[in-house]
């Protein structure tokens, strides 16, 4: 669909982005120590670095991807929002207390504390670099995708704007300003998502809501042309013939007959009558000739009742195949165990004051990204039945749902879904320049520098991911990266879980272990990942058949793995010198 | 030892973590093995899917704060 953009949500956004790039530059204001570069010197009020946690985590795919999800599919968006969740619970009853003890700036100075060894800061620092850039490359296109509809500039420049300010962001006052700016994001996130909530309780359900054309059932067809021209039921799209927009109620329940509204409703009320509603969702089929490629969007009618259950969106569920439910329980595994292992999450701990600190800030983190989630249920609910959706693009589903409300609310939405971009990648950035400056140069190959020096180089080289993060973003434009946050956490998870945990809990660890699980994790998650069937179809192109795996996400597999081989080869090397204090 | 410098993970902080891995897996043990289940409507016309999911959400945020305030206390 061609969708107007509004030059407020430009304006709301050019205000936001100069807002924080000249705090950042208040903040950064005087000479500034590594302490202060990578750990905001360990000052950082544990309410703030709660709601920064929310800011750091809650990415574009949070947001947008499971929004569209839960408006296209139903309940299984909701899936991945539970197992967003429960990751925290291993991150504060397990990992932070330790880690924030051990570390001192990042990851890898934790899990080396007890051994001082070079080998397992290189492995660590190449599993926070790769981890980092699974989780950028999604982030940076995203802001790319989004930049056309919601303001109307082209996808380069989308990259090109989050990239340099980002960079700004984080070379001004390191985690000083990228704390400021998370826990600004995070609040403005979880707050509109509450006023949108409160909106669309308000308005209840309708049959038939949305423009004009909503209750128009016959399937629609769009073609792109080899020239590229595009032709919607076979005339070419304008804004007066372009696909009508889709999404809405058929019949109430029938504790609402003869009516069309169900007027104002209160939160249970409203899951309890759209589960007794039917609804229409639209679902696409494609196919190519000589004329071009024809995708086809038809209309199915669903009880409420179905889309409120598992096995809409994971196919594997609804089939009953044994691969499609290893997958699923694979991916559920890797979102549970992936979050305490991501790195970027990780080095907030080291923000704060002390351990009592680091766990109020996990609970407020907790509070605010639980809220978000249920918040984001109604959302995609809300977007379900708005008779505002636009077939092709799920992601759009939450800033269109806004639009149903009022054109100032898309204004808003939209400028808050792009600075989700801002809060997550200048997070990852912080990350791959703790791992590049601080690890590697400093530790791995001692450099020997000074602390003003130590801060430069840690700058340099969040300058170079930045503009590493911007070419990723242009040059995998084309592709659908969306997946690209489960190999994220498939690979933190595999490469760094099984080595923290057995480092807090096995003291016959060894470092040659570590170095081990978190190399064989990290090469086995990713090489899994290369050959799945998934990678198959969405990257290569070819069909899933021919790929060699079982199944496509890895973490069943090689969580446990990581596991095994840490004892293994720990097992097989010399007993460690005890050297705790 | 001081509680600034605790490098351990505190015992009641695993039965936590046990208790809502019991939750959790359990929750997709039903999603795996019995979904019919989970259209089950125990709560004012929602159902278990729903509610148990909401559950999950609300029983990390308790076990959070159980925990915080537990610890706080010693």
């Amino acid at each position: 669909m061609l969708h107007d953009t509004s030059p407020l949500a430009v304006l709301i956004f050019a205000a936001f982005v100069v807002g924080v790039i000249g705090l950042s530059f208040w903040l950064g204001r005087k000479k500034q120590s590594a302490a202060a570069y990578y750990a905001a010197h360990g000052e950082v009020h544990w309410f703030v670095n709660g709601i920064a946690f929310a800011g750091d985590y809650l990415s574009a795919a949070s947001f947008l991807g499971i929004c569209g999800m839960i408006a296209f599919s139903g309940y299984d968006g909701f899936l991945y929002s539970i197992g967003f969740l429960a990751g925290w619970v291993v991150a504060l009853f397990v990992i932070a207390e330790p880690i924030k003890a051990l570390g001192r700036f990042t990851f890898a100075d934790a899990l080396d504390a007890k051994f001082n060894s070079r080998g397992i800061k290189m492995a660590v620092a190449i599993s926070t670099l790769v981890v980092s850039i699974f989780y950028l490359i999604p982030q940076m296109v995203g802001a790319g995708s989004l930049i056309t509809p919601l303001l109307g500039l082209p996808h380069a420049v989308g990259v090109v704007l989050v990239g340099v300010a980002v960079t700004l962001i984080v070379v001004t006052a390191g985690m000083v300003s990228t704390t400021w700016v998370q826990f600004i994001k995070g609040s403005l996130l979880v707050f509109f998502c509450g006023i949108l909530t409160l909106l669309i309780l308000g308005r209840g359900l309708t049959v038939n809501a949305g423009r004009p054309g909503t209750e128009n059932l016959t399937p629609q067809v769009k073609t792109i042309r080899p020239d590229g021209t595009v032709l919607i039921d076979g005339q070419p799209q304008t804004r007066d013939h372009d696909l009508r927009p889709v999404g809405t109620i058929l019949r109430l329940p029938e504790r609402y007959a003869g009516k069309t509204a169900t007027g104002p409703l209160k939160p249970l009320e409203y899951l309890s009558a759209l589960e007794d509603s039917t609804i229409v969702t639209w679902s696409a089929t494609r196919h190519s000739d000589e004329e071009g490629t024809h995708v086809t969007y038809s209309p199915i009618e669903k009880k409420g009742a179905d889309l409120l259950k598992p096995g809409g969106y994971f196919k594997g569920l609804s089939s009953g195949t044994l691969a499609g439910r290893l997958d699923f329980a694979s991916l559920m595994l890797a979102l549970f165990c992936g979050t305490a292992s991501l790195p970027h999450i990780l080095i907030r701990y080291y923000t704060v004051k002390d351990a009592a600190a680091a766990r109020k800030s996990t609970v407020v983190g907790i509070a605010a990204i639980g809220v978000f989630y249920v918040l984001t249920l109604y959302l995609g609910l809300g977007a379900m039945t708005s008779g505002a959706l636009d077939p092709t693009d799920t992601n759009m589903a939450a800033p269109l749902l806004a639009k149903s409300f009022s054109t100032t609310l898309f204004a808003v939405i939209s400028a808050i879904a792009f600075t989700t971009v801002l809060g997550t990648v200048s997070g990852l950035i912080m990350a791959g320049s703790g791992a590049v400056a601080h690890d590697l140069v400093e530790n791995v190959f001692a450099v020997p520098m000074t602390d003003h020096e130590k801060v430069r180089c840690g700058k340099i080289a969040a300058v170079a991911l930045g503009v590493i993060a911007m070419a990723l973003g242009i040059l995998f434009k084309n592709f659908n990266v969306s997946f690209l946050v489960g190999w994220a956490f498939n690979i933190a998870a595999s490469a760094n879980l099984p080595a923290l945990v057995m480092l807090l809990f096995w003291p016959r660890t060894t470092k040659q272990g570590i170095i081990a699980a978190v190399t064989v994790g990290m090469m086995a998650s990713l090489g899994w990942i290369l050959l799945s069937a998934d990678t198959f179809e969405k990257v290569y192109g070819l069909s899933g058949n021919l790929s060699p795996m079982p199944f496509s996400q890895p973490g069943l597999v090689t969580i446990p793995l990581g596991f095994m081989v840490l004892v293994v080869v720990s097992l097989l090397t010399p007993r460690p010198v005890a050297v705790r204090t | 030892m001081a509680d600034g410098n605790d490098t351990t993970t505190s015992r009641l902080g695993l039965v936590l973590f046990w208790i809502y891995v019991l939750l959790y897996g359990g929750f997709m043990g039903l999603v795996l093995v019995r979904p019919d289940l989970l259209s089950w409507r125990p709560l004012g016309g929602v159902n278990l899917a729903i509610a148990s999911g909401m559950g999950l959400i609300a029983a990390a945020f308790l076990l959070a704060v159980l925990y915080m305030v537990a610890r706080a206390g010693r």
